[in-house]
């Protein structure tokens, strides 16, 4: 069980803020995990294709494709910052 | 070193007062303030919306705060950020750096907003005449923090 946070943006593009999900034993990273959410269907493929520009934190910390997910982590997705 | 995400708004002259008293011998003090305009990609500006991710924001601050002190010799850091309804003319975010001289505080306080603007989880939404948009990341952000 990992916990999903959606930001700015993807959270209106979702409809929700967070969820928790269980994740199949092959997504193990980053990447696979953005892959996996995409096959939801819309909006998620769309948001999610490839090009668009989604960051990903994982527990707090700026994620990258690689970065690896364990059960218990919290993940945030969420557009290009624009604060300052 | 301190950094603070907060609605209410910030008295700059208290702030520097502040830092200044905390260490001796400062001989510089370099600070940016950021404002809300009120035009923005030719639309009116009628409120901006500053939304964080709580948890992360005071750590990705924090971390910039330690970059920056690592680069250049200075006394110390002070970065506020605020979030919430602000209106055009709002003070958004304030950097203020104190050091023995002007070069590395000047230096330190425009490395700490280009990596803030480009790492720290803020986002702005505006309400235009129009209705609301969220405001989309500049190449030139990426391009400002790259250059340090």
């Amino acid at each position: 069980m990992v916990r999903l946070v959606y930001l700015a943006r993807l959270r209106d593009a979702f409809g929700t803020a967070a969820e928790s999900v269980d994740l199949p034993g092959n997504v193990g990273n980053v990447t696979a995990l953005l892959e996996w959410l995409a096959r939801r269907g819309e909006p998620w493929t769309h948001e999610l294709a490839p090009g668009r520009a989604v960051r990903v934190a994982v527990n707090h910390d700026i994620a990258g494709p690689g970065t690896p997910i364990r059960s218990g982590d919290e993940i945030a997705l969420f557009p290009p910052v624009t604060g300052g | 070193m301190s950094v603070r995400v907060q609605q209410e708004d910030f008295d700059v002259g208290r702030e520097i007062a502040q830092l200044r008293a905390s260490t001796r011998g400062v001989g510089a003090v370099a600070s940016f303030v950021g404002v809300v305009r009120d035009l923005n990609d030719a639309a009116q500006i009628r409120t901006l919306t500053l939304e964080h991710y709580p948890g992360m924001t005071e750590k990705a601050l924090e971390r910039i705060v330690v970059e920056a002190r690592q680069r250049w010799d200075v006394y110390d850091i002070l970065v506020i950020h605020r979030v919430g309804v602000l209106k055009p003319s709002d003070q958004i975010v304030l950097v203020v750096v104190t050091s023995a001289h002007r070069g590395e505080a000047f230096a330190a306080c425009e490395f700490v907003m280009d990596y803030l603007k480009t790492r720290a989880p803020f986002w702005k939404k505006e309400m235009t005449p129009d209705g609301e948009r969220w405001v989309e990341a500049r190449a030139s952000d990426d391009e400002a923090a790259a250059r340090w």
